[in-house]
């Protein structure tokens, strides 16, 4: 499946959730979907997403927190499994863009093109739910299943390591850290409210 | 072991002062009764890591969401986290407090830690990261509170250096 379109069919359910994206394609694509004060692009220190996405779930428990991570980030941070599973917060949701490629850099393969398992990985760490998709229609349903549950989930999706023709976004990236700052505030406020 | 009770608890009840709700952290032998007091406070998230790149996110994490963190590592651990230090936290104006047992300074036996005391200043002042050396008890609470009231009026990580004289007790 291609990822825009994996990406197109969960963008109703990422809308209303904090979402954490890696750099590149899949930041361009969500960007080209509609941009959100709730969507934060990190745009570098790759493998960092889903340790952000920890550390905010850890201080919003009232929130879901929607990662989107990729083959070629998560290889390089792989400890974020341990470290998710071993706190497993309930409203963490981590999926995995695998396209077997470093393709904003310029497609060269990653381990995940010659074996290596990344939902088997994400299992073995301790992740206590890990689901494969690798259709819009079997990934919609996997992130439906996560956000209305409360249990930490890794979805692996295996997409066409093809990207958008272009990756700008207008959006710098401190306007971008500002905003959604503002947007966690706001939303911690109307949580606030409705619980008193 | 000799590393000293008191003064870690004089570093703990700092960090409650200043109101830290999250700590990431990987052991070292200095750090044992800190992370040991951070297990036992239930009013506090501790988040054991596999490597310290993972607690510049989770601060960072900790910090777009309205929480104050901090950051307890050894200066080995400060080299691991440089890139994100970097490209997160220097990129993104991300306040850190990160709390660094300075190994590997004057009074030293390990000949393998040897190597990373000579490195720890400069590389944080390469980094244009502002320190302070805990080096006193009777300064403890002022220097923590002070490095992270300017972490986040800067936006800015900030550094304090764990010394064997504050944490070690011969």
């Amino acid at each position: 499946m291609l990822r825009a379109a994996a990406l197109e069919a969960i963008y109703p359910e990422l809308e209303p959730h904090i979402v954490v994206t890696i750099m590149g394609a899949v930041a361009a694509e969500l960007y080209m979907l509609g941009h959100r004060p709730n969507f934060f692009y990190l745009e570098h220190a790759m493998g960092l997403a889903s340790s952000m996405g920890l550390g905010i779930a850890l201080s919003m428990p009232e929130q879901k927190v929607i990662v989107l991570d990729g083959d070629g980030s998560l290889l390089m941070n792989l400890g974020t499994l341990s470290t998710m599973a071993r706190y497993r917060p309930g409203n963490l949701l981590h999926i995995v863009f695998d396209n077997e490629s470093l393709l904003s850099v310029g497609g060269f393969p990653t381990a995940t093109s010659t074996g290596t398992d990344l939902a088997g990985i994400a299992r073995a760490s301790g992740i206590p739910v890990v689901k494969e998709a690798h259709t819009p229609e079997s990934l919609k349903s996997a992130v439906g299943e996560a956000l209305a549950g409360n249990t930490l989930t890794s979805v692996i999706s295996k997409v066409e390591a093809v990207g958008p023709k272009t990756f700008h976004m207008d959006l710098p990236l401190l306007e971008n850290r500002f905003q959604f700052k503002r947007a966690l505030e706001a939303m911690r406020r109307a949580s606030t409210e409705r619980g008193q | 072991m000799p590393v000293s009770i008191a003064n870690s608890r004089l570093i703990y009840d700092a960090l409650k002062a200043c109101d830290v709700k999250i700590i990431s952290a990987l052991p070292e032998t200095w750090l044992v009764h800190l992370i040991r007091m951070a297990e036992e406070d239930p009013d506090m998230t501790l988040v054991r890591l596999a490597k310290e790149e993972e607690g510049i996110g989770i601060s960072a994490g900790a910090h777009l969401a309205g929480v104050n963190s901090a950051l307890l590592m050894q200066n080995h651990g400060f080299f691991a986290a440089i890139n994100p230090i970097v490209s997160l936290a220097l990129l993104y104006k991300i306040p850190l407090l990160m709390l660094i047992s300075y190994r590997g300074h004057m009074g030293e036996k390990d000949p393998w830690q040897t190597q990373g005391g000579l490195l720890t200043e400069p590389l944080l002042r390469a980094l244009n990261i502002p320190l302070w050396h805990l080096t006193n008890p009777a300064d403890v609470q002022r220097r923590i509170k002070d490095a992270q009231t300017l972490a986040l009026a800067s936006l800015h990580p900030v550094a304090v250096l764990l010394s064997r004289e504050l944490m070690w007790e011969d």
